[in-house]
């Protein structure tokens, strides 16, 4: 089974994804910041990264340019889902090394489609 | 609603567009017709097909089979048949035909998903295909939809169904809260309102037809007139393609499938010898 890591500190939001993707056949885990992703990461790498990009302690950007200088950090695929939705902020974040990128607010479609986009559904 | 309002409004579809439309479906029928009756000013759905009973007003009946026609779409819908045309059809008849134009046509157009996601394809590919001239045709037969085709004026949820983030960077600038193609890919596609089961012999020629999802919702009458159309609008080498799902077997012989390609299609010689 493919893991994914749902990055976000909304506790709603994580819940809402989870249940996406748990129903498209991840295993999740969840981190409510970077920080605490990154640790998930060096204890496991997952498939699949969701994040967020607005978060305490470590924001997502933060967190994608510290995972692709990881060991194996170059692996998972990684899909922001966030807010932020001008092109500077997308050109950013695949400039930082994201797969793909999700407008919020998204809906089970809009997860599905990208996941089949980065070929993981 | 009444079950004879939504009978009318489905022999409607049926006479001027070949549509299927199940009389039954009270709330899809109502859903998409109430939009229409504010538009038009009358109080109720039911008032609206009351004055065109009176009245026989033929463009009012047009708006009624447009909101009923419209269904869903998405950038590189179904991906299959892009990645097709992106690694074998274009580069086929790049090759077959020089410096002759290449015509595509993506029948039943919709919001313009589709010839936009071909035009973009095109695009990214004219250093593997140098000197090869293409052209694109889009046709719907919806005014509005039309009309919001070549706005190309997206909202976030519809750039977000099928269309890849490169892409989007690419070719997108956003303009307030909605997303707009560039105007060096809108000015690839050529627009006319077409009814595919009309009389096509002034439509022209093309080498590549999409027609997705519409074969399927049509009535068993004008499925066979429908492929006998497409298949005169396309070049004798040229290839159609059609929705996952929608086959030709059984339906007409003006066209076959080709072999491991699935939805695409290609013209019958036989039926063409007999034609």
């Amino acid at each position: 089974m493919k893991t994914c890591l749902v990055v976000d500190d909304s506790k709603v939001i994580r819940k809402v994804a989870r249940r996406i993707l748990e129903d498209l056949g991840f295993e999740i885990a969840e981190a409510s910041d970077g920080m605490e992703a990154l640790a998930w990461c060096r204890a496991a790498m997952p498939d699949a990264v969701l994040l967020d990009w607005n978060m305490p302690v470590m924001n997502g950007i933060e967190f994608l340019r510290h995972l692709r200088r990881e060991p194996g950090g170059d692996k998972p695929t990684v899909v922001f889902c966030t807010v932020e939705n001008d092109l500077d902020h997308i050109r950013e974040a695949l400039a930082a090394g994201a797969n793909e990128y999700i407008m919020k607010p998204f809906d089970g479609d809009i997860i599905a489609s990208k996941l089949v986009e980065v070929g993981l559904a | 609603m009444t079950p004879e309002d939504r009978e009318l409004a489905a022999q409607i579809c049926a006479s001027r567009a070949g549509l299927l439309i199940d009389p039954e479906k009270a709330y899809f029928i109502e859903s998409r017709l109430a939009p229409v009756a504010r538009r038009e000013g009358f109080g109720s759905v039911d008032d609206m097909l009351g004055d065109l009973r009176l009245k026989r007003d033929d463009r009012l009946a047009w708006s009624i089979v447009e909101a009923l026609a419209a269904g869903e779409t998405a950038f590189y819908r179904d991906r299959r048949p892009f990645a097709l045309f992106e690694t074998e059809i274009l580069p086929t008849l790049a090759r077959l035909r020089g410096n002759e134009p290449i015509r595509i046509w993506s029948a039943a157009c919709g919001s313009g998903q589709e010839i936009y996601s071909l035009a973009m394809t095109v695009e990214d590919m004219r250093g593997q295909i140098p000197g090869a001239k293409v052209e694109l045709f889009a046709s719907d037969l919806s005014e509005r939809a039309l009309e919001k085709a070549q706005s190309g004026l997206y909202t976030q949820f519809e750039i977000q169904r099928g269309l890849p983030i490169r892409h989007l960077v690419n070719h997108f600038e956003k303009a307030d809260e909605m997303w707009v193609l560039s105007p060096r890919i809108r000015q690839m596609v050529r627009w006319r309102r077409i009814n595919l089961i009309a009389d096509l012999s002034t439509a022209g020629r093309f080498d590549v037809i999409f027609c997705r999802y519409v074969l399927g919702g049509l009535t068993p009458q004008m499925k066979p007139r429908l492929l006998e159309n497409l298949a005169r609008a396309l070049s004798p080498d040229g290839f159609l393609v059609l929705g996952e799902g929608e086959g030709v077997t059984g339906v007409s012989d003006a066209f076959q499938a080709v072999t491991g390609r699935p939805g695409v299609y290609a013209r019958n010689p036989a039926y063409r010898a007999a034609a």
